[in-house]
């Protein structure tokens, strides 16, 4: 038997959890769309966004500033990350990226660790946002609901960025063809590290904005980067609107499921993949051929 | 067998006799029958005995979680570990309380700790402790902290005839249906939990309410919410209104924490366990279930008050192994506590007092014995002779190598009432032991063989 208000409060918990899972999975998205390279660490950047972001927050006490610092710290690790690192192995198999993209998330999960030790963190929600508003079918806590509007804010200007800037056209052609992009006098390697650096900082501005809700710890990232592969899946690789709606997708599978037995929650999301995977093997906004 | 190694093949032709007669013999006579054929030196090589305790130094493998959701619990119950061994080593007043034939370490060995992280993964934990009986002959091993690791780890040391010594579990399971001969286990776990805790809820709150369980998805969890609703249902008339069973490791409980808004419930009895345990009463506050509903902790988690704020544990009612005021009361607990203190600078959790007495029992069992031939060490245990601990006289009870040891019931103090940083519960009421057990079969334990 249903129970309405528990099935539209599930609804929209599946909202909130998707839009967060979306905004992670489009940083992912457009870098293996992009530069090809399947960045395993992207679970510890969703981590270091909400520790750059405690950090700054310690300091300040401004959750403004921790979401600021956390997202430009990640940002700035990104950029650094494609400098140094992940140029040179654009060249080599899957499986060298695969490896070093997994051993510097484990790096980063580490030296957070020593550096932190293992108790979780917590960063308040800002004082407005405290407290729960009833929602008529549901009491619902109050700064879940901003996090809706801010992760939807910040999907936009991705989308803004992407869809609206000469930037954006460069990385979404980028994303069709990288050697046609460059063989028209585009210096590719900077687009490369450009894109990187917004896709980190996609992951660690949900890293602190969700500090708030999830209290944040260093394994935080971990479970995260298996749910945005499972999206990215879905939605189809190198898709911005794939990824929204893949996000979206998982979230509501993931609660409306738990309605009726959470043991199954994470078994339906894998159905759901795999049918996606059976019917429309390059997701359902992916292109056929697209790498 | 290790053909290639040299000392082993320096002893070669009768010894390997002997071993095939002792593995012949095993086959066609009861234990019992066998063991006076052997002289003490005699005995056939079991496990990693002799080898492993040839040398100066005897090693002991711990497989703990230092990553994933238990990594905070894992950490405190490796420096109870620690200190153990170094009080072993150097023969320290406290250790030689409980082991009063220690000198300055065990039967003359030095005793060595070798770590590795499971991550809280049976596979994992299981792959450490073969890396550590191939390479270090390990004589004992620990770890767990997760029963889904007891339980595995149980089932391994009966198969490599290696002593397991259990460290934090929980589940009914672990000297129930999954016990071993050669496991044994010193902390309280889900029976003995419900039924200290219940009553205490009953007399508090009263019969007939509603409670919604939190449960994560293995044995642990199972075990210990069917004991507290068995308890509570059966006693008080209480009712599960609902049963949120959650992976090991979810971050985000608000599907889980929906159903129970919708529930009815009075009562939140949250069996969840480490990094779930503190999320979850983070996130039941945020949606604002508590504290109109009450929360109840049946099986207590090392840091969950540090984590989440004397603000969410206030009033809450929390079964455990051991609590550090109980110093007041226990000599011992006093000694460890200023001992670990010192080194640590915290006060240790329950995690950390169940590493450290796991191994100080374990020294006293190998030194009274007189040997580290396991089958004699596991019979020492099971004379069940009483020892002192930080909660009092135990001892071990021989049908399933359960301790018998107290409960105790902690509730949790308002901030205002914290004399110091660490002073998050009052301890309510020690349980005694004997009567919160179930009768020793009533679980399904089978020890299996000594050999």
């Amino acid at each position: 038997m249903i129970n309405w208000a528990n099935f539209i409060s599930q609804c929209f918990n599946g909202l909130v959890l998707g839009a967060l899972l979306a905004l992670i999975s489009s940083g992912l998205t457009i870098i293996y769309g992009t530069l090809g390279v399947l960045n395993l660490a992207h679970g510890a950047m969703f981590m270091l966004g909400g520790y750059a972001g405690y950090v700054a927050y310690d300091y300040t006490g401004s959750y403004v500033v921790a979401v600021v610092a956390g997202s430009l710290f990640v940002m700035l690790v990104g950029l650094l990350m494609e400098k140094l690192i992940i140029r040179h192995f654009y060249s080599r198999p899957y499986e060298d990226q695969l490896l070093v993209t997994f051993g510097l998330g484990i790096v980063f999960v580490e030296a957070v660790r020593f550096f932190f030790g293992g108790l979780s963190k917590s960063v308040p929600p800002p004082g407005p946002l405290v407290g729960i508003t009833p929602l008529g079918f549901m009491m619902y806590p109050t700064y879940r609901l901003a996090l809706l509007a801010i992760v939807t804010v910040a999907l936009l200007a991705l989308y803004f960025v992407l869809y609206r800037t000469r930037i954006g056209m460069i990385v979404r052609a980028g994303i069709e063809d990288a050697v046609m992009v460059s063989s028209l006098g585009i210096d590719v390697y900077k687009i490369f590290t450009l894109v990187f650096g917004i896709g980190a900082m996609a992951a660690g501005f949900a890293g602190i904005v969700n500090a708030p809700v999830v209290s944040i710890a260093p394994d935080v990232g971990e479970s995260i980067l298996v749910q945005t592969f499972v999206v990215v899946v879905i939605g189809g690789v190198g898709s911005f609107p794939g990824a929204v709606v893949g996000g979206l997708i998982a979230g509501e599978i993931i609660s409306i499921t738990s309605m009726f037995n959470p043991g199954y929650a994470y078994v339906m999301l894998f159905v759901a993949m795999t049918l996606v995977l059976v019917l429309r093997p390059y997701g359902l906004f992916g292109t056929a051929g697209r790498e | 067998m290790q053909f290639n190694d040299h000392k082993s093949a320096g002893l070669s032709r009768r010894t390997m006799l002997q071993a095939g007669a002792g593995v012949a013999g095993s086959i066609i006579l009861p234990a019992s029958f066998l063991r006076p054929a052997f002289a003490a030196d005699d005995k056939p090589a079991l496990g990693t005995w002799p080898v492993g305790s040839q040398g100066d130094t005897v090693y002991i493998g711990a497989s703990i979680p230092r990553t994933g959701a238990y990594a905070v619990q894992g950490e405190d119950e490796l420096k109870g570990m620690q200190l153990a061994i170094e009080h072993i080593n150097e023969g320290n007043d406290l250790l030689k309380q409980i082991a009063p034939k220690i000198e300055k370490g065990v039967l003359g060995k030095k005793v060595e700790l070798v770590v590795a992280d499971s991550a809280a993964k049976p596979n994992n934990a299981v792959q450490e402790q073969q890396t550590f009986i191939n390479d270090k002959k390990i004589v004992a091993m620990t770890g767990s902290t997760s029963s889904a690791v007891a339980v595995a780890l149980n089932k391994f040391a009966q198969r490599e005839k290696i002593l397991y010594l259990v460290a934090i579990s929980g589940s009914n399971d672990t000297t129930g249906k999954d016990c071993a001969r050669y496991s044994f286990r010193q902390c309280v776990y889900g029976e003995t939990c419900a039924n200290a805790i219940g009553p205490v809820l009953l007399k508090n709150f009263g019969k007939g309410k509603k409670a919604a369980f939190m449960t994560p998805d293995y044995t642990y969890g199972h075990t210990v919410t069917k004991s507290v609703n068995d308890y509570l249902t059966s006693q008080g008339g209480w009712q599960m209104v609902t049963n949120q069973v959650s992976p090991l490791g979810t971050q985000d409980f608000s599907q889980y924490l929906t159903n129970i808004a919708n529930s009815g419930a009075e009562f939140i009895v949250n069996v969840n366990w480490g990094r779930d345990a503190v999320l979850s009463v983070q996130q039941a506050k945020q949606f604002g279930l508590t504290p109109n509903m009450k929360m109840v902790i049946p099986y207590q988690i090392p840091f969950l008050a540090k984590e989440v704020g004397a603000e969410l544990t206030e009033g809450v009612f929390a079964a455990t192994d051991f609590w550090w005021t109980m110093e007041d009361q226990y000599p011992l607990a006093k000694a460890f506590v200023d001992a670990f203190q010192k080194k640590y600078n915290y006060r240790p959790e329950w995690g950390a007092e169940n590493g450290y007495m796991q191994f100080a029992i374990w020294a006293r069992m190998v030194s009274e014995a007189g040997t580290f031939y396991p089958p004699d060490v596991i019979k020492q245990y099971e004379k069940g002779e009483t020892f002192p601990s930080m909660v009092g006289d135990v001892k071990f009870r021989a049908e399933d190598h359960q301790l018998i040891r107290p409960v105790v019931i902690v509730r949790g103090k308002a901030a205002k009432d914290m004399k110091n940083e660490e002073d998050f519960w009052h301890v309510v009421e020690i349980v005694p032991g004997e009567g919160l057990m179930q009768k020793p079969d009533a679980f399904g334990c089978q020890l299996g063989d000594y050999t």
